[in-house]
C-alpha cells in the first residue's frame, strides 16, 4: 500500500513524526487516524498554492483586526496570531471521551470549590491538606459562606491537554480563573472555511458557532432569582488588555455591552452602568478582570479597572460574576497534582482524562521519586506562573541540579515534579513543506445550570521546528480544530480518492 | 435599548474624526492650488503659513517641500492634526465600539489606517499630494456609505449623525476663513485670480455644479459665502449642517425620551438666526473672519453641551 503522501511532490513529502504521536498518520502501530483523509485533499492542493492562500488568509486576519497588540515605548503594533492552514482532526470518538473527561473534570472543580468555600469537608476528610488551598495566593477568604447560583464558580474552564506519544489525552493545566483564547476557535472555523471550502467540503464537522449564545445562557441560567429580564454585560481591563480582541468578539456575539470599570456603578449594593439616559441596572457580569482588580475597596487598593463596591453587591447575591471570586483556589499546580483524588472524592469516579504523571514533593514518595530521578523530570514550584522557576532536568547543568536538590529538600511541598511531556505533533506549512510541530488543546467548557463543552477547542502549535512551546507570546499559533460528526467507516477511505 | 455612555461618546467622536479627515484632505487639495504662484511653481511654505504650523513644522523639517509638507499633514503621527491623526483616532474609537458597529464598518477602517501607515514619505513627490488625498477622501466616503448602508439605527446613529454635522458645520467655516486670510495678501476683490481661488473653494467643497444651480452664471464672493453657508439643499452648506443637528437631537428626545440636548437646542436657534438676521455683503463688509470665528466658537459650546448631558454620565457620581 502506498499512501498519497509519500508521492515526491505531495506536500507531505519527506514528513516525519519522529517519536511523537502524530494527530493525522498515528504512532505507526497501525489504526485509522481520522485526519487521513485530509492528506488526499492537502495533496491536491500542492505546496504553492497552499502557501499562497495561507499569506491570503493571515492578510485576512489582519485587515479584520483579529490581532493582539504589543505595546512598546512608542509604538502599538498589531500582531496576528499565526494561522496554520492545516486543520487539526478529531474523531468522534476520540472527541467523546474528551467531551465527557472535560464535563467530568468541571463538575469537580465545582463541587471542590463550593466545598471550600462551605463546609470543607474534604479537609476534614484528609484528601487535600487544608494549607495547601488557604496558603495559595489565589484562595480569597471573603468568598468563604458566599452562595453562587447553582453551585457554578467556574462558568467558563479552559483545560490544557496534551497527547502522550502513544496518543492519550492527558489534563497538562486548568485554566479556572479567565481562560483565553476561545475567539481564535470560531475565527480559525471562519477562516478554513473562506480560504479552503473544498477542505470542508461533504465533511460533516461539528459547528463551533453558538458558543456565544451558549454563554449569554449561561450568564442567564445564573443571573439574580426574581429578575424576569436580566442585564448581562461584559467586563473588560480595556483597549490595552492583550485579549481586547476576545472581549469585543464575545460581546459581539453574545450580544451585550463590552463595558469598563468606569462605565459601572454601585449603588445600595446594586450595579449599573452609565447610559445616554442615566443609570440602568446590571445583573450578570462575564468578567474578564482578575479578582485582585476587580473591586479596590474589596482587593487591591490601587486598581484602577475595577468598580468600588462590585464585591459587596455580589456577595449579597444582587449581581453575578462569571466566573466566580476565588476559582485561582482550584486550578494552581498543586492542587492540579490533587485533581484525580478531588474527581474520586466528589465523583466516586476515576478521572476520565488522566493527568500527566505528576509526583507530590510535599509526600515523602513524591519527593524521594523526584531526588532520585532529577534529570530526567521537570520540577516546577507550585506558587508560581507563567513558567517561573521551572527546570528542565535533561536540559539542566549539574550545577542547576544540585540547586534544585537543596531546594526541594529545604522546602518539599513547594514543589511537584513530572517526567518530560512528549507532545504529539500535527504536519504544518512550515517553510521547507508540510513538518511536524508540536500541539496541545484547549477544550473550553461553559457551565450555567449544566456544562457544555465547545466541540474542538484551541489547538496551539509551536511554529519552530523541536519547539514545545505553543504560547503566543513565545511565537506559537493556532489551527483550526475539527470535531468530526461521524467517524470514516474504515481505514479504507483514505485510499478511495486514488487512481 | 440603553447606550453606554461612553459609547455615545466614541460614535460621535469616529463620525467627527473621519468627517474631520476627509475635510483636511479637502482643505490640503485647496490649500497646494493657492500655494501656485504666478508662473505655476509651488510656494510650500505658504501652506505652512497659512494653517499657522510655522513653529511645530520646522521642528520637524528643514525646508517646507513636496514631501515635507505633505508628510507633515497627511502621514504624521505626531502631528495632531494631519490626516493620519484623525484616522488613528476614528479607527481607535471604532475598535472601542466594535460590539456596536458592523464588521464592515470597523474593518474598512482598519483597512484605511493600515494603508496610511503603509504610505511612505518618499512617495509624496511632486503632484502626488493631490492623487493622495483623492485616495483619502474615497475612503472617507467609502465610510459613510457603508455606515448609512449597515449601521443600526439606534440611538448610536443619531449621534453618528450628530458627530460627523458637527464636524463638517466646522469645517465649512474653516473653508471659508482659509480664503479670508488669504485676502490680506491676495489679489483685489472680484479679480480673475480672487474669482478664481473662490471657484477653488467651492470645487474643494464639491460644491460647483450645484452652486451653477443656484447660479447659472457668474460668481462673487458674497454668491459663493452665501452658498455655502445658507444654502438649504447643499449637504456641506453651514445651514444643512444645522438642520441635521436640530433633526438629531430632537429625534434623540422624541424616539428615546432623552431628556439631554435642551441647551444644544437653543444654541442651534441662536446659530439660525445669526446666519438668517445679516445680509452677506454686510458680513463681508464687517469682515467674514470674525463672523466665522463667533460660529466656530458657538459650534464648539454645542460639542460642550451635548458632551455634558449624554456622555457626561461617564464622569458624573
Amino acid at each position: 500500500m502506498t499512501a498519497t503522501h509519500q508521492r515526491p511532490d505531495h506536500p507531505m513529502a519527506g514528513y516525519e513524526r519522529g517519536d511523537y504521536y502524530c494527530e493525522v498518520t498515528g504512532n505507526g502501530s497501525g489504526g485509522a487516524v481520522a485526519g487521513q483523509f485530509l492528506l488526499d485533499r492537502i495533496g491536491a492542493f500542492g505546496l504553492d498554492e497552499l502557501r499562497r492562500r495561507s499569506a491570503l488568509a493571515e492578510r485576512e486576519l489582519y485587515n479584520l483586526g483579529i490581532t493582539f497588540t504589543v505595546y512598546s515605548d512608542r509604538t502599538a503594533i498589531d500582531r496576528i496570531l499565526p494561522f496554520d492552514v492545516i486543520p487539526r482532526v478529531i474523531s468522534a470518538r476520540e472527541w467523546s471521551v474528551v467531551e465527557e473527561g472535560v464535563v467530568q473534570r468541571v463538575t469537580a472543580l465545582n463541587l471542590f470549590l463550593a466545598d471550600v468555600y462551605h463546609e470543607g469537608k474534604i479537609f476534614k476528610d484528609g484528601v487535600i491538606p487544608k494549607d495547601l488551598i488557604t496558603g495559595n495566593a489565589n484562595y480569597r477568604p471573603e468568598m468563604v459562606g458566599v452562595k453562587v447560583p447553582h453551585g457554578a464558580y467556574v462558568h467558563v474552564c479552559g483545560i490544557d491537554l496534551v497527547r502522550d506519544e502513544v496518543g492519550v489525552y492527558r489534563v497538562l493545566e486548568d485554566n479556572a480563573r479567565t481562560p483565553s483564547g476561545v475567539s481564535y476557535v470560531i475565527e480559525n472555523r471562519h477562516m478554513t472555511m473562506r480560504a479552503f471550502p473544498e477542505l470542508l467540503a461533504g465533511i460533516g464537522v461539528k459547528p463551533v458557532e453558538d458558543y456565544g449564545v451558549r454563554l449569554l445562557e449561561a450568564m442567564i441560567d445564573v443571573s439574580p432569582a426574581g429578575v424576569s429580564d436580566p442585564k448581562v454585560v461584559l467586563l473588560s481591563p480595556g483597549a490595552y488588555n492583550s485579549a481586547y480582541f476576545e472581549h469585543i468578539f464575545l460581546a459581539r456575539e453574545m450580544g451585550v455591552p463590552l463595558v469598563e470599570g468606569r462605565d459601572l456603578v454601585v449603588r445600595d449594593d446594586h450595579v449599573f452602568m452609565r447610559t445616554t439616559a442615566g443609570l440602568a441596572p446590571v445583573h450578570a457580569i462575564y468578567r474578564r478582570i482578575d479578582d485582585s482588580f476587580i473591586d479596590p475597596l474589596a482587593f487591591r487598593e490601587d486598581s484602577q479597572l475595577g468598580v468600588p463596591g462590585l464585591f459587596k453587591a455580589y456577595a449579597k447575591g444582587n449581581v453575578v460574576l462569571a466566573n466566580a471570586i476565588g476559582t485561582g483556589a482550584a486550578d494552581d499546580k498543586a492542587v492540579y497534582a490533587y485533581l484525580p483524588r478531588i474527581i474520586k472524592y466528589y465523583l466516586g469516579q476515576e478521572a476520565i482524562l488522566p493527568n500527566v504523571e505528576t509526583h507530590i514533593c510535599r509526600e515523602a514518595e513524591g519527593l524521594a521519586y523526584t531526588l532520585a530521578n532529577l534529570e530526567h523530570l521537570v520540577v516546577k514550584p507550585v506558587g508560581e506562573s507563567g513558567g517561573y522557576g521551572i527546570v528542565i532536568g535533561p536540559r539542566a547543568t549539574k550545577q542547576e541540579l544540585d540547586d534544585l536538590r537543596v531546594k526541594l529538600i529545604a522546602d518539599p511541598s513547594n514543589f511537584i515534579s513530572q517526567p518530560v511531556v512528549k507532545l504529539s505533533v500535527c504536519p504544518t506549512l512550515a517553510e521547507d513543506g508540510m513538518r511536524a510541530r508540536h500541539v496541545d488543546l484547549r477544550p473550553f467548557a461553559i457551565t450555567g445550570k449544566k456544562t457544555w463543552v465547545l466541540p474542538g477547542g484551541l489547538t496551539r502549535v509551536a511554529m519552530r521546528a523541536g519547539s514545545l512551546v505553543v504560547n503566543s507570546s513565545q511565537g506559537g499559533g493556532s489551527k483550526d480544530t475539527w470535531v468530526l460528526e461521524d467517524d470514516p467507516r474504515s481505514s479504507q477511505s483514505q485510499t478511495q480518492g486514488e487512481p | 435599548m440603553n447606550l453606554l455612555a461612553r459609547y455615545a461618546e466614541c460614535v460621535f467622536w469616529m463620525a467627527r474624526y473621519v468627517e474631520r479627515a476627509e475635510n483636511l484632505a479637502r482643505i490640503l487639495e485647496v490649500q497646494e492650488t493657492f500655494a501656485r504662484d504666478s508662473t505655476g511653481s509651488q510656494n510650500w511654505a505658504s501652506i505652512v503659513q497659512l494653517n499657522a504650523d510655522v513653529k511645530p513644522f520646522y521642528e520637524r523639517h528643514a525646508t517646507p517641500d513636496a514631501e515635507s509638507v505633505s508628510h507633515f499633514y497627511v502621514l504624521d503621527a505626531e502631528n495632531p492634526n494631519s490626516i493620519m491623526s484623525s484616522i488613528r483616532a476614528a479607527r481607535e474609537n471604532a475598535r472601542t465600539l466594535r460590539p456596536l458597529i458592523s464588521t464592515e464598518m470597523w474593518t474598512q477602517l482598519n483597512v484605511f489606517y493600515n494603508r496610511l501607515r503603509e504610505m511612505a514619505p518618499a512617495q509624496m513627490t511632486q503632484g502626488e499630494l493631490a492623487r493622495v488625498c483623492a485616495v483619502i477622501k474615497e475612503n472617507c466616503q467609502t465610510h459613510n456609505g457603508i455606515t448609512e448602508g449597515t449601521f443600526f439605527r439606534d440611538q448610536s446613529w443619531y449621534f453618528y449623525t450628530l458627530g460627523r454635522h458637527l464636524e463638517r458645520a466646522d469645517q465649512i467655516t474653516r473653508l471659508l476663513d482659509m480664503k479670508v486670510m488669504l485676502l490680506g495678501a491676495a489679489p483685489n476683490p472680484g479679480s480673475a485670480v480672487d474669482i478664481a481661488q473662490w471657484n477653488t473653494v467651492l470645487r474643494s467643497a464639491a460644491g460647483y455644479h450645484a452652486f451653477r444651480r443656484v447660479h447659472p452664471r457668474g460668481m462673487t464672493a458674497a454668491a459663493v459665502v452665501s452658498f455655502l453657508l445658507r444654502n438649504e439643499q447643499f449637504p456641506r452648506s453651514l445651514a444643512s449642517c444645522i438642520a441635521e443637528l436640530d433633526h438629531q437631537l430632537h429625534e434623540l428626545r422624541r424616539r428615546f425620551y432623552l431628556r439631554g440636548g435642551g441647551q444644544a437646542l437653543e444654541k442651534l436657534d441662536e446659530l439660525r438666526a445669526l446666519l438668517a438676521e445679516r445680509r452677506v455683503e454686510d458680513i463681508l463688509a464687517s469682515g467674514l473672519h470674525g463672523f466665522l470665528d463667533n460660529m466656530q466658537i458657538m459650534l464648539g459650546q454645542i460639542t460642550t453641551d451635548i458632551a455634558q448631558d449624554f456622555f457626561g454620565a461617564a464622569s458624573e457620581e
